[in-house]
């Protein structure tokens, strides 16, 4: 496995290179060893403690597996439950995966790079697991894949690597969360995700993020979209976590390729976020757009967005908005890059409060002030995700909701 | 009833009305004429609660209860409502959800925006880009699923086609209960006398005069109410001798 060589090589001379955003992590204080966990069958899945189900639900992962293509489970280190309903879809652990099929390593470590940093040098080093997920060519999937990835182990240093592949003409949608256990605090997650969205194929990837106050988390993902291939890219993120650091990046590569990227973000006090993207637009066509929406409760929330455009009749928009409703800071940090001619791009930022003259307006009809003022930041966050189909729209929003219902 | 005794209102420390009297009777209606400036909108906005209007004399009572430091949302479960001339966008917050906040879900958002061509509105967030038409209807849509039982209209025909007029006209009169054209001669004395929503209506234009027959209006000028009549009557007179010398003949 000459491959995996090589990438072995290039993860050690980056094992202390800090990341070029977000705050340096010791990693020398986390535990790596491998934790040892039984699998569980479809019936068992079920018969998980309520507490664990409800961590797992707020995080869209619904264990009866219910309006599902199909379910992947890791609990620290190791995969509980894996399999795939739905014909034309592949659902499979990372490890066995490389084992099993050639075709896997065309696209292990092909678009990050395990030298990148001292997160993805260590996630190359001491993989723990993660999914493939590969819609064959064609394959229109109705139920989404859920997939999540737990942690309930004190003091784990998770190391997670995922590949998406979206054959050509494919469509696939995709909701994965991230949780802790109820009594679990403090841990690091590292995740590399690389995104193979081919020709005419559509990829929808909804990430929730549900962690412990002490945790830092540090995702890696980069995606590759072709000729007419759709990328839609939904972040939602509403509890406490100590940090998280990303910065995704996607390749628009082929002619008319789209991606879109959207996040929300409740900040509670205390807590770091340092997220937002980049995405370059290689080839005449392509459409790239950036919405952006964070609330802080008392939380540092940095957002970023850089739009390269390289190709001439290319359009990208960025979108940008805070709320600081309760101490806290929010930075805002939109930038365009233009390197040809006839590009489109723009972008808008603002950051402020909840306007007294929408909270009266609102009272006039009846609401009291608290009402207004909660109906307000909800209209905030409800961002119109286009291009989805409505059923996984409603189970988003939902997912919203739920994961929404603390925050607030 | 609402009465409006002696009042006198500040606004960043400036006086913008002043000396205030004012009585709407169950089932009337008021006009208020003024120029540009004179505090209509003021006036309207110290009934509804905006806490900038500072009242500094005076009372406001409604169904007999002492509102004039009431806030807004304690006014609006009381029954008083008002039809803004340029409300915020909220964004997120869909015109029909606030149908829903309005009534209290208890009215059908569909059926009740057909009755105002509004329908095609309902899944658009509540003001983003209406035109000035589509503000006075989407206003009119809240009102009605409220259903106060004293409505404030600021200019409730600025910005509206001559299509649109007759429907907001009609709308309005309705909601005032001042429309008995499809009732029988019988019931419309009977109705009459059972109506009580009271109405206040801003107007510049006098347009809404042709739709809803009101029983008083008034002209406020300079921060005082300073003439009080039928309403046809002070419009014609303002219209050929201008507010300045329309408010003289009560002075």
């Amino acid at each position: 496995m000459q491959h995996l060589d090589d990438i072995e090589k290039k993860a050690r001379t980056a094992l202390d290179k800090k990341a070029l955003f977000g705050a340096d992590l010791d990693l020398a204080g986390y535990d790596r060893s491998l934790v040892p966990h039984k699998y569980l069958a479809d019936d068992e899945m079920c018969a998980l403690p309520e507490e664990d189900r409800k961590r797992l639900l707020m995080s869209g992962l619904d264990v009866t597996g219910k309006g599902r293509g199909g379910t992947y489970v890791q609990k620290d280190t190791t995969v509980i439950h894996c399999h795939s309903m739905q014909d034309g879809v592949e659902v499979m652990p990372v490890k066995t995966a490389l084992e099993k099929h050639d075709w896997v390593k065309d696209y292990f470590w092909k678009l990050a790079s395990a030298d990148q940093d001292k997160y993805t040098a260590s996630a190359a080093l001491e993989l723990h697991d993660g999914y493939v997920i590969r819609a064959l060519p064609g394959s229109k999937s109705i139920y989404p894949i859920q997939a999540c990835l737990y942690i309930e182990k004190e003091n784990l240093q998770q190391n997670v690597h995922n590949l998406i592949v979206v054959e050509e003409g494919a469509e696939l949608h995709i909701i994965t969360g991230c949780a802790t256990a109820p009594n679990m605090k403090r841990g690091v997650h590292v995740g590399i995700s690389e995104f193979f969205v081919k020709k005419n194929a559509k990829l929808s990837f909804t990430m929730i993020h549900n962690w412990a106050e002490e945790m830092d988390v540090r995702p890696r993902s980069v995606a590759r979209v072709e000729e007419g291939g759709v990328f839609i890219n939904n972040y939602i993120c509403m509890k406490p976590v100590r940090s998280i650091q990303m910065y995704p990046v996607t390749y628009l590569a082929g002619e008319g390729a789209t991606a879109m990227f959207y996040s929300i973000i409740v900040g509670a006090p205390g807590s770091n976020f340092d997220v937002g993207g980049r995405m370059i637009l290689q080839k005449p066509g392509c459409r790239a757009e950036i919405v952006q929406r964070a609330i802080s409760n008392g939380a540092d929330v940095m957002n970023r967005g850089h739009l390269i455009g390289e190709a001439t009749g290319i359009k990208a928009h960025l979108e940008c908005k805070g709320l600081l409703l309760n101490g806290g800071s929010i930075d805002s940090i939109p930038q365009l890059s233009a390197y040809a001619e006839g590009v489109d791009m723009s972008h808008e930022a603002a950051v402020g409060k909840v306007a007294q003259e929408e909270i009266h307006y609102l009272m006039s009809r009846g609401l009291s002030e608290q009402e207004a003022v909660s109906t307000i930041v909800r209209g905030f966050l409800n961002i119109d995700i286009k291009g989805l189909p409505p059923m996984l729209k409603a189970e988003i929003d939902k997912a919203i909701d739920t994961s929404n219902k603390d925050a607030l | 009833m609402l009465l409006i005794e002696d009042l006198q209102v500040e606004l960043g420390g400036k006086v913008l009305l002043k000396d205030i009297h004012l009585e709407i009777k169950p089932g009337e209606t008021h006009i208020l004429f003024g120029p540009n400036g004179s505090g209509k909108t003021s006036l309207l906005m110290t009934m509804m609660g905006y806490p900038q209007y500072v009242v500094k004399r005076g009372k406001i009572t409604f169904k007999g209860v002492d509102i004039t430091h009431a806030p807004i949302d304690e006014r609006a479960r009381l029954g008083i409502g008002m039809s803004y001339q340029r409300p915020p966008t909220i964004n997120g917050l869909k015109t029909r959800q606030m149908i829903d906040i309005c009534a209290k879900n208890k009215v059908d958002a569909e059926q009740m925006a057909r009755s105002l061509n509004f329908a095609e509105f309902l899944d658009r967030d509540l003001n983003s880009g209406f035109s000035g038409g589509e503000i006075k209807r989407s206003e009119l849509l809240q009102l009605k699923a409220q259903d106060p039982d004293l409505i404030m209209f600021d200019e409730p025909e600025s910005g509206v086609d001559i299509e649109n007029m007759a429907l907001i006209g009609k709308t309005i009169a309705k909601l005032l209960e001042k429309d008995f054209a499809r009732e029988p001669i019988a019931s419309v004395v009977q109705a009459r006398k059972n109506r009580t929503k009271m109405g206040l209506i801003i107007t510049h234009t006098g347009y809404i005069l042709d739709y809803v027959p009101a029983d008083k209006g008034q002209v406020l000028y300079e921060g005082v109410l300073a003439c009080a009549g039928n309403p046809r009557e002070i419009f014609q007179c303002i219209g050929s001798a201008g507010y300045e010398e329309c408010v003289k003949c009560n002075i």
